[in-house]
C-alpha cells in the first residue's frame, strides 16, 4: 500500500521515479484522449500534481472479478497504475488484506471519515429478485449499495454487470439483476461499460475527477463521451474492407489470413462504441478485432442478448429459420380456410346464376 | 423501450418475428385466395401451347415494348431505376445476403459496398421521380389513391433509413440501424395486404396472360 | 318481365371472378401504362378512359368478396360500394370506349389481360341492366330473327340467287356430308356480297366440297359483344346443331373479328363440349390452299396496299401470317402499318362499339390513329379482313374526308385468282 506521508500524487510520481516530462507527456494524453483543449494541458498537471489522495471504495456484487483482473494486471509500472495505486482504496474484496468484520468496519470507517468526498467503485449487477442471491456480511448487496452510495461524491460503475446489468441480467435475468443506475438515482454515475472495460478509460475518470473535481461529460448511457464517442466500426483500421466488400467468411480462409473485415463472422463493431480500436489492450498491443476475433459488442447494453456471438448483424435475434417455418405451417392452415371460402362464394355465385335472356336486358325502371 | 439498444434488440428480435410471420402468413393466404379461384376450362381446340409462352410471356414482359417508352419515358425510366435500385440494394448488400443465408440455409456473392450505395442512391432517386410522375401525369394522378402512397413510402422509408444507417447519419448507430428494421418490419406486415404483393403475383398474371395468349397462337 | 338488377350484376361479377383475374387485380401498381396502349385515351388525352379503370366495379367485387382485407373493410363500412350509380357511369367506360382490341394486355408490365376481364365485367353489366340500349336491341334481333341486322334467311336466299344468276357459279346449300360450312356476317350478306360470290369462286377452282347452312349461315354473335355468355351460348348452339346436321368437317369462320372469337375460341366452352368438327379462319384455309397450290394467283397488283389487321384476328385470334402471305400473291407492293399484326391499332368500332349510336362522335375522334397509321403508308388501298372493321373505317374516312378505296383480302384473292374454267 502507498505510504502514508505521501500527500499529493505528485509527490507519489516523483517517489517513484517519474520524470517531469513523463509526467506531462502523461497529462497531454489524457486530455487528448478525453478530449480536453490543448490549453488544459497545463492546468490538468498541476491539478494532478496536487491531487489529494481520495478514498475509494470498491464493490463487488454479481461479477466475475474479471474488471479488477483488467485493471490490475496491466503491465507495472504504468501510469495508469500509478494513479490507481495512488488512491485510497479503503475496500476491496479482492485486494484487501482485511477480512470478515474487519474488512466490513474499514468500510464502515471510510464513510465516516470522508464524509461526502468518497468514491465508490461498482463492478457486478444487483439481484433484486431475492435478496439472498448474494451478499456481503449477511447484507444484500442493494443495502450495502444504498448504504455505501448515500454519502459518496460520486459512483463509477466499471464493467458491463455494473453498467447495465451485463450478463447476470442476460435472459431470462434468473436473479433479477440491475445495474447501479437503476438503484443509485441521486448521485453521479459514470458508467465504464466493457467486458471488461478499458483499464485506461477508469484511470481517465479518476484523472478528471481528480483535476476538476467533476465527472466527464457522458453519453445517453452515462458513458464518458471521451471514449465511448465513436464506435468500434468507425475507428476499425479493417474499416477499408467493409467498405471494399472484402470479407473473411471463416476463421482460417484466405480473407481471415489477409485481414479483411469481420462482419460476416459476426462483428458486433458498428453497434459498438468504446475505444477499443484507437486505444488498444494491453499496453497497446493489440485489440479483439486485430487479434483475428470480431467485436463482440461487450460494451453495449444487454450484449448477451443481441444474437449469436457468430452471427452478422444484420441478422435477426430469433430463431428466424424457425419462426418462418412455423408461420408457413399456420399460413398453409389459415390460407386452406380463405381458399375455401373463397371458393364457396363463387360456387354460390355459380348457383345463383339466373339465366339472361333477351328479355331481360333493359334495367327495371 | 427507453434506449437505442432496447430498440435495437427489439426490431431486431420481437419486432422481426411478428413481421416476418405475418409476412409469410400473409403471403401465402393471398396466393391461396388467388390460385383457389380457378381458370375456366378450355376446350376449344388450342393453336399453340400454354407452358412456353407462359414462360417467356414472364420474361419478356420485363422489357417495355417501344411505343409506350416513346409516350411515356419517365413511367419507364423512373420504374426502372427504381426497380433496379431497390433489387441491388435488396439482393447485393452483403449484411442483407447474411440474412437470406440465415433464412434459406444458402448466400449468393455481393457487391462491394460503393456500388450498393450508388444502388441505393438510385433507388432513392427513381423512387422520387416516380412520385413526381404519379402527382403529375393526369393518368397515375386519376388512378391513384392512398393505398399507391402509401406502398410508396413504405418503399421508400427502408432505402432512405439504409442509407442513413450506413452513411451513420443517424447517432448512434443501434437507433439508425433499429430504425431501418422497424421500416422494413412496417413494409413487411404490410406488404400481403397491398399492391406491394405485385412482387409475387405478376408472376401468376403474366404467365396466365402469356399462356391463354400462347394457346392461341399468340406471343404476348 | 325484365329481370335486371344490381344484384344479378353482382352476382354475375362474382361467378366471374376467377385465378387470372385475381391474379391481374393483385399485381396492378396503377401504373398506367395501359392508358398509352389505348386509342380511347390517347386520341382523348382523357384519363378516365385508362384500361384498367374501366375494370373498377369488377376490381371492387374481387376485393370485397374475394380478399381478406377487403371483406375486413366492407366488415368496418369502409369499403366503396358497387352501386347502380356507379354501373351506370362504368357504361360508357366498359362499352363505348373499349373494344375489346387487346392491345393494353399487350404492354401491362405486370401482365394483366386487361381485355379477357373486360370481356368478363359486360356479364355483370348485361346482368345489371347496363348495357347499351342499342347492343340490346342487336342481341334482341340477333335471338329472334337470327341477325343482329335484322338479316333473314330469304334476304340471304335472294342474295344466293342474284350471284348465281350474275356469275354462273353454283352456291351449295344444305349439302350434307360437306367437307366445309362457310360463316356470314349480316354485314357481308347486305354490304359485301362479294365475299360469297369470292368464296364460291375460290373453292370451285381448288375443289373444295362446302356447303352453306340455311339455319346457321350467321357467324355475328352479339352474345359476345354485349358479354352475355347466355346469349352468346344460344346463338353458338345453333351454327353447333346447323353443323351437326351436315355433318360437315370444316367450319369456316368469314371475315369478322368477333365471329371468329366467339366461334373458335369461346364456342366450346359455351356449350361445355369440344366441337366434332374444327373451325378454321377464312384467311387460315386460304393460306392453306396457298401453300398446298391449289389455288394461285396472277396479274399481280402494282398498287400500293397496306393490310389493317383485325384485332380479334390477329392480336387475339393468332391469324398474323396468314393474312401476309395471301397479301403477297395480290399485291407486289404491300407495305405494312408502322404497327402492325399484334401491335395493331383498332379501327375504333369492335367489341360491339359500332352498334352504338351514342359512341360516334367517340368513335370518330378515336379513328384519328387509324387515320393516321394509313396515311403514314402511302398506301393507295387498303385491304382488310373484317366485314365491321371495314364498314368503320369506311365511315371513319369519310368522316375526315380521306378517299381511299378499301377491299376485303378474300375478295382480292378471289381477284387475281388464277380459273382453270
Amino acid at each position: 500500500m502507498v505510504d502514508k506521508k505521501i500527500k499529493t500524487l505528485g509527490d507519489a510520481l516523483r517517489r517513484n521515479g517519474v520524470s517531469r516530462r513523463g509526467f506531462l507527456k502523461f497529462c497531454t494524453a489524457t486530455a487528448s484522449m478525453m478530449a480536453l483543449p490543448p490549453a488544459m494541458v497545463p492546468a490538468l498537471a498541476a491539478s494532478l500534481d496536487k491531487a489529494r489522495r481520495p478514498s475509494v471504495i470498491w464493490l463487488s456484487f454479481q461479477e466475475c472479478t474479471g474488471c479488477t483482473e483488467s485493471l490490475t494486471r496491466s503491465h507495472s509500472p504504468t501510469l495508469e497504475n500509478l494513479i490507481f495505486d495512488h488512491i485510497s482504496l479503503d475496500y476491496h474484496h479482492t485486494l484487501q488484506a482485511a477480512s470478515g468484520h474487519a474488512a466490513e468496519a474499514a468500510r464502515e470507517e471510510a464513510m465516516r471519515a470522508n464524509e461526502g468526498n468518497y468514491l465508490v467503485v461498482v463492478d457486478g449487477a444487483i439481484p433484486l429478485g431475492n435478496p439472498g442471491y448474494s451478499t456481503i456480511a449477511g447484507f444484500s448487496n442493494l443495502q450495502i449499495l444504498e448504504e455505501t452510495a448515500a454519502g459518496a461524491a460520486a459512483v463509477i460503475a466499471v464493467g458491463s454487470c455494473a453498467a447495465f446489468g451485463g450478463l447476470p441480467k442476460a435472459d431470462p435475468n434468473p436473479t433479477g439483476a440491475v445495474s447501479v443506475r437503476d438503484i443509485v438515482t441521486d448521485k453521479p454515475v459514470v458508467n465504464v461499460s466493457g467486458c471488461p472495460p478499458i483499464p485506461v478509460v477508469i484511470t481517465g475518470v479518476l484523472a478528471h475527477f481528480l483535476t476538476f473535481g467533476t465527472l466527464p461529460e457522458l453519453d445517453e448511457y452515462g458513458r464518458p463521451k471521451a471514449f465511448f464517442g465513436t464506435s468500434i466500426h468507425d475507428r476499425c483500421y479493417r474499416r477499408p474492407f467493409y467498405d471494399k466488400g472484402l470479407f473473411a467468411n471463416t476463421f482460417d480462409d484466405e480473407g481471415a489470413r489477409k485481414g479483411w473485415c469481420l462482419y460476416k463472422l459476426g462483428c458486433k463493431g458498428p453497434m459498438t462504441y468504446n475505444a477499443c480500436a484507437t486505444v488498444k489492450w494491453n499496453e497497446g498491443t493489440s485489440w479483439p478485432v486485430e487479434s483475428g476475433h470480431g467485436c463482440l459488442g461487450c460494451s453495449q447494453p444487454d450484449f448477451w442478448d443481441a444474437g449469436g456471438f457468430y452471427n452478422a448483424l444484420s441478422i435477426p435475434v430469433g430463431d428466424i429459420s424457425r419462426t418462418t417455418s412455423y408461420a408457413a405451417a399456420a399460413g398453409l392452415g389459415v390460407a386452406a380456410v380463405a381458399a375455401g371460402i373463397n371458393h364457396k362464394t363463387k360456387v354460390a355465385a355459380r348457383k345463383r346464376h339466373d339465366r339472361v335472356t333477351i328479355d331481360d336486358l333493359e334495367k327495371i325502371s | 423501450m427507453n434506449d437505442s439498444m432496447d430498440f435495437l434488440l427489439w426490431t431486431r428480435g420481437t419486432a422481426f418475428d411478428v413481421a416476418i410471420a405475418i409476412f409469410i402468413i400473409g403471403l401465402i393466404i393471398r396466393l391461396f385466395e388467388i390460385v383457389s379461384l380457378g381458370r375456366e376450362r378450355t376446350l376449344a381446340e388450342p393453336k399453340g401451347s400454354e407452358f412456353l409462352p407462359g414462360v417467356k410471356t414472364i420474361l419478356t414482359r420485363t422489357l417495355p415494348d417501344g411505343g409506350t417508352f416513346k409516350r411515356q419515358p419517365l413511367t419507364v425510366i423512373a420504374g426502372y431505376v427504381f426497380h433496379v435500385g431497390l433489387l441491388i440494394t435488396l439482393l447485393l448488400f452483403i449484411p442483407h445476403i447474411e440474412l437470406f443465408r440465415e433464412t434459406f440455409g444458402f448466400g449468393w456473392p455481393g457487391l462491394p459496398n460503393p456500388i450498393v450505395d450508388a444502388a441505393a442512391v438510385l433507388g432513392v432517386v427513381g423512387l422520387l421521380a416516380a412520385l413526381w410522375n404519379r402527382l403529375t401525369n393526369p393518368v397515375m394522378k386519376m388512378l391513384s389513391g392512398g393505398e399507391d402512397y402509401l406502398v410508396w413510402v413504405l418503399t421508400f422509408l427502408p432505402l432512405l433509413t439504409g442509407y442513413l444507417a450506413y452513411h451513420r447519419m443517424i447517432n448512434p448507430y443501434p437507433l439508425a440501424m433499429g430504425l431501418h428494421l422497424l421500416s422494413i418490419e412496417l413494409l413487411l406486415i404490410l406488404f400481403p395486404f397491398t399492391k406491394l404483393m405485385h412482387t409475387f403475383t405478376l408472376f401468376l398474371a403474366r404467365w396466365y396472360n402469356g399462356a391463354m395468349s400462347g394457346r392461341r397462337g399468340v406471343q404476348s | 318481365m325484365t329481370k335486371a338488377t344490381l344484384e344479378r350484376g353482382l352476382n354475375a361479377f362474382r361467378e366471374q371472378v376467377d385465378a387470372p383475374v385475381a391474379a391481374f387485380f393483385s399485381s396492378c401498381v396503377n401504373c398506367g401504362m395501359c392508358a398509352e396502349a389505348c386509342l380511347f385515351y390517347t386520341e382523348t388525352g382523357d384519363p378516365k378512359y385508362t384500361p384498367i379503370h374501366k375494370l373498377e366495379p369488377l376490381r371492387r367485387v374481387w376485393e370485397q368478396d374475394y380478399t381478406l382485407v377487403g371483406k375486413l373493410k366492407k366488415l368496418l363500412g369502409l369499403a366503396r360500394p358497387v352501386t347502380d350509380e356507379l354501373l351506370r357511369e362504368w357504361q360508357e367506360l366498359l362499352y363505348d370506349s373499349c373494344t375489346m382490341c387487346g392491345r393494353c394486355s399487350l404492354v401491362c408490365p405486370v401482365g394483366n389481360d386487361i381485355s379477357y376481364m373486360v370481356r368478363k365485367a359486360r356479364e355483370g353489366m348485361v346482368a345489371s341492366g347496363n348495357s347499351p340500349v342499342d347492343v340490346q336491341g342487336a342481341a334482341q334481333r340477333a335471338v329472334t330473327i337470327g341477325s343482329p341486322m335484322g338479316v333473314r334467311f330469304k334476304a340471304l336466299s335472294s342474295q344466293i340467287k342474284h350471284i348465281e344468276a350474275n356469275s354462273g357459279l353454283k352456291i351449295p346449300l344444305d349439302v350434307a356430308g360437306a367437307d366445309y360450312m362457310p360463316l356470314l356476317s349480316s354485314m357481308e350478306i347486305i354490304n359485301f356480297p362479294e365475299y360469297i360470290e369470292s368464296l364460291a369462286r375460290i373453292f370451285r377452282q381448288a375443289g373444295i366440297s362446302w356447303t352453306l347452312c340455311s339455319d346457321a349461315f350467321e357467324a355475328t354473335n352479339t352474345g359476345i359483344q354485349i358479354g352475355s355468355s347466355d346469349i352468346a351460348r344460344e346463338l353458338v348452339q345453333r351454327i353447333v346443331d346447323g353443323a351437326e346436321r351436315l355433318k360437315v368437317k370444316f367450319v369456316i369462320s368469314p371475315e369478322c373479328g368477333h365471329a371468329y372469337t366467339s366461334i373458335r375460341w369461346e364456342g366450346p366452352d359455351l356449350i361445355g363440349r369440344p366441337f366434332p368438327f374444327k373451325v378454321i379462319h377464312i384467311l387460315e384455309l386460304l393460306d392453306e390452299l396457298r401453300a398446298s397450290g391449289r389455288i394461285k394467283t396472277a396479274n399481280l397488283s402494282s398498287e400500293r396496299m397496306t393490310f389493317h389487321d383485325p384485332c380479334s384476328i390477329a392480336r387475339k385470334g393468332g391469324v398474323i401470317d396468314s393474312p401476309r402471305k395471301l397479301m403477297e400473291m395480290v399485291s407486289s407492293n404491300f407495305v405494312e402499318m408502322q404497327d402492325h399484326g399484334k401491335w395493331n391499332w383498332c379501327c375504333g368500332g369492335g367489341g360491339g362499339v359500332s352498334a352504338i349510336g351514342d359512341a360516334e362522335a367517340l368513335r370518330f375522334k378515336v379513328f384519328k390513329r387509324k387515320k393516321e397509321q394509313i396515311e403514314q403508308t402511302g398506301a393507295s388501298k387498303l385491304v382488310t379482313a373484317c366485314a365491321n372493321c371495314r364498314l368503320v373505317i369506311e365511315e371513319g374516312l369519310e368522316e375526315y374526308n380521306v378517299e381511299l378505296p378499301l377491299e376485303g383480302l378474300t375478295e382480292l384473292v378471289a381477284h387475281h385468282l388464277v380459273e382453270d374454267a
